[in-house]
């Protein structure tokens, strides 16, 4: 067979000091389906963004087709005939399906009118020439998703691309249009097409690909013929790692459940069943871990207990008050703390100082206010103790947030979220991207919190974390809790990986 | 019958307000039009201004019309290119160099009135050539219908074949087509190698075009000098007139046809012995309640579609 595609040593460094690509090696043999696998941030996305030209490596090179290329855009990439379907499809919405596919080159007729006979005929060839039935004149926002996802493969048919890659197109598609999606791949194989399939769904990749590169934290773990490995393997590659750390002494004292969630179903914007019928319970003194991939329900899930998303139907009890549905100020005030996944975005005003940032969620009471005036000698000081009690390297508290590094921002949100004594703590990602002496930080404060009787609910893509800390441990897959470990004594990744990944489930 | 009544339902009052609706419409086809590509443009008020003392100054010393609007057009287009490279070249907010822009419209307008009409206020003392009315053969001996729709302002005719320009030029050519896609998701245009900053620009030459002949007809066809401030809100009420329209080509002709009926009422209702400060308000009453029914009826359709 013959080599498309070959890259050679890519490492990739982000300004910001990230590694995504560690030296990556692989070839793609033309006419096969391959499939790249890597759990979320294993730095698949980044590889492929500098093969589509949206970004470019520190070292490394890309040789296609025989050729070395350096693309400078993705219309570039596009030029020399490789395309990308992105998750979030590329599409006007309001535009007619043929003039989303004709969009760029147009056919004219007398040089300034659109040739809309000429844009339908080019439409239905292209469809017709690769069996992709689409309804041309229909405009793209009132196509279910998986009709778009198609016209976006068309799209880029149409424009000669012979390397398709596609960035994980079954995350947004019901299973049957995950089935139409598959046959046109296979089609499109039979055509002479080579593909580039991102995902870490297992079953399907076993399902369509003739090859697999596992990717895990930035390296190539393995690349081999899909017949090779078993979906159990495969796993293994992708969360197959140690466990390095010491796992915490168990709380001394479990109490009553401070949160409880029944039932809880959230159908998205997108009509897609994002949970279905999640419930748990988090008692006082204890941390219930929540292992899962990244993009299983989980970022909604603690949107739904903090009041930042509205939840479909269900039941969220929180110290015995149905909080389902009330607004975030409600929650807190009904004891719940939230360290959110993305600080920048919901953990901080980066613009602000360090002591605003300490009280945005109390400013209102005393003794933060005197009447409606805010006491900022009384801010200034409790801010100054807050840098002392977490641990924060500051200058002041009236130093900017923005001027802290990544790990102290987050000791800021940590300091703000434990110190308001919380029966409950919603922590998400709470190490994320923070070094190791911060990260023993939080964790330690997450312990101490329970030990006082908060109730943790903690969801982390590190397994490692989860382990280490969880009093039990439930595992979220498609927007179910497949798995529910209340002995976590002797647990490991690779007992969970096998739920988190679909491959098993509980009855 | 009352004959307010009666001077209300006449030929008269159609006439009336095709005359008023003019204005409005020209600068909600510029408006939509840069709606469409994505950018919300608040110019159109300094746009106007702009065209409409060009042409008057033009006009009194050249003696030309035609010189008069091709200086017209180009200063109003070129008001417009000063918007789109502050706001796309040096990524300056659009509303932001907008308001600028409309006060130095303002301001230089009065500044330039004074050097050349030696008067703060108005240009009466200069000779402005108006441009023509125009009687349509046939439908000017028909009764009723030719008091109503004959012998308007030529610009009066030219603003409703720009409602006909303007849906050609969004759904049957490829700059429409791109500029609709821009508007949309320009990540989608750009992917496919449409180049976005372009057509944005474009799109606000276009409003800069369409924008002038508003200008031109308020000082030479409405009156025949230059006031300062003339436009008197009519930019942004072209804003609100192209919203209720969707931004499209029937739906601003209509929307501005609204605003067209209330003025023109206010007008006709100024014959009361109602103090004229309350009827004034009118059209811009009218524009808060129509926005609001608007915004209400939008977001409880929105809210009906989740």
């Amino acid at each position: 067979m013959d080599t498309i595609l070959s890259i050679r040593n890519i490492v990739k460094v982000y300004p910001n000091g990230v590694v995504a690509n560690k030296g990556i090696s692989f070839d793609i043999e033309k006419n096969t389906i391959h499939a790249l696998v890597g759990e979320n941030g294993a730095g698949k996305t980044t590889l492929m963004k500098i093969l589509f030209g949206i970004e470019t490596p520190q070292e490394g090179e890309i040789i296609y087709k025989g050729k070395k290329v350096h693309f400078k855009s993705p219309l570039d990439a596009i030029k020399n005939g490789i395309g990308m379907v992105h998750q979030h499809l590329m599409l006007a919405p309001d535009l007619t399906v043929a003039e989303n596919l004709t969009l760029g080159i147009e056919p004219r007729k007398w040089k300034i009118f659109l040739d809309t006979d000429k844009m339908n005929e080019i439409a239905k060839r292209v469809s017709k020439e690769f069996g992709l039935e689409v309804p041309f004149d229909k405009r793209v926002k009132d196509l279910p998703i998986g009709v778009r996802q198609r016209v976006e493969i068309l799209k880029a048919l149409l424009r000669n691309v012979e390397l398709l890659i596609l960035d994980e197109p079954t995350a947004v598609l019901t299973p049957q249009e995950s089935d139409m999606l598959f046959k046109t791949l296979k089609d499109l194989k039979k055509h002479g097409k080579t593909i580039i399939f991102i995902s870490h769904k297992l079953k399907e990749v076993k399902q369509i690909a003739d090859r697999v590169t596992v990717i895990r934290d930035g390296k190539v773990i393995a690349t081999k013929d899909a017949s090779e490995l078993t979906e159990h393997q495969i796993a293994e590659l992708m969360v197959g790692r140690e466990i390095k750390s010491e796992r915490i002494a168990p709380s001394p004292k479990v109490g009553e459940p401070l949160l409880e969630v029944e039932n809880l179903d959230y159908i998205n914007e997108e009509n897609i069943p994002v949970l279905k019928s999640v419930s748990f319970k988090v008692r006082s003194g204890e941390i219930l871990g929540v292992a899962g991939v990244e993009g299983n329900g989980q970022t909604e899930l603690v949107e739904i207990l903090t009041g930042l998303r509205r939840l479909t139907s269900g039941k969220v009890i929180i110290n015995g008050k149905d909080m389902a549905g009330k607004t975030p100020r409600e929650i807190r005030e009904n004891g719940v703390s939230h360290i959110p996944e993305d600080r920048m975005k919901n953990g901080v005003a980066e613009a602000a100082t360090i002591k605003e940032n300490l009280i945005v969620d109390r400013y209102y009471k005393k003794p933060f206010s005197k009447g409606i005036l805010l006491d900022w000698k009384y801010i200034t000081n409790y801010g100054k103790k807050l840098i002392k009690d977490f641990n924060v390297l500051a200058t002041s508290p009236d130093a900017l947030v923005s001027s802290l590094s990544g790990g102290n921002i987050q000791k800021v949100v940590v300091a703000r979220e434990l110190s308001s004594n919380p029966s409950v703590i919603v922590a998400d990602q709470p190490i994320r991207g923070i070094d190791v002496g911060s990260e023993e930080l939080v964790h330690r404060l997450l312990k101490e919190a329970r030990d006082k009787g908060s109730a943790v609910f903690l969801v982390s893509a590190d397994l490692d974390e989860v382990l280490e800390l969880s009093t039990r441990i439930i595992v979220l897959y498609n927007g179910e809790i497949v798995a529910r470990f209340d002995d976590v004594g002797g647990l490991t990744g690779k007992d969970l990986g096998p739920y988190m990944l679909g491959v098993k489930r509980e009855e | 019958m009352n004959p307010l009544l009666k001077s209300i339902f006449s030929a008269n009052f159609v006439f009336a307000t095709l005359r008023v609706t003019t204005p409005i419409l020209f600068a909600a086809i510029g408006v939509a039009i840069t709606a469409l590509s994505g950018s919300i443009n608040i110019a159109l008020e300094g746009i106007m201004l702009i065209a409409a003392f060009v042409g008057v100054i033009v006009s009194a010393f050249t003696g030309s019309l035609w010189l008069a609007l091709i200086f017209g057009v180009l200063a109003a287009v070129g008001l417009a290119a000063l918007l789109g490279y502050f706001h796309l070249n040096l990524k300056a907010d659009i509303i932001i160099a907008a308001i600028a822009l409309n006060m130095f419209a303002s301001g230089i307008t009065v500044f330039l009135t004074y050097i050349f009409a030696h008067d703060k206020g108005t240009t009466s003392s200069l000779k402005s050539l108006v441009f023509p009315s125009y009687q349509i053969p046939i439908l000017k001996d028909i009764p009723v219908l030719g008091k109503m729709f004959s012998g308007l302002n030529v610009l009066t005719y030219f603003a409703l074949i720009c409602v006909v320009i303007f849906y050609y030029l969004i759904y049957k050519t490829p700059l429409g087509l791109r500029i609709r896609a821009v508007g949309q998701n320009p990540d989608a245009a750009e992917s496919v190698g449409v180049d976005v900053k372009k057509v944005k620009m474009y799109s606000l030459l276009l409003s800069g075009f369409f924008g002038a002949f508003g200008g031109l007809y308020l000082s030479m066809g409405y009156v025949s000098w230059f006031s300062r401030d003339m436009t008197a809100g009519r930019g942004f009420i072209a804003i609100a007139a192209a919203s209720i329209g969707g931004n499209l080509p029937i739906g601003t002709f209509f929307g501005s046809l609204l605003f067209g009926v209330v003025n023109t009422l206010a007008i006709f209702l100024a014959t009361l012995k109602v103090p004229s400060e309350l009827i004034q308000m009118i059209p811009y009453i009218t524009t808060v309640l129509v926005l609001a029914i608007y915004a209400i009826q939008k977001s409880a359709k929105s809210r009906g579609e989740e």
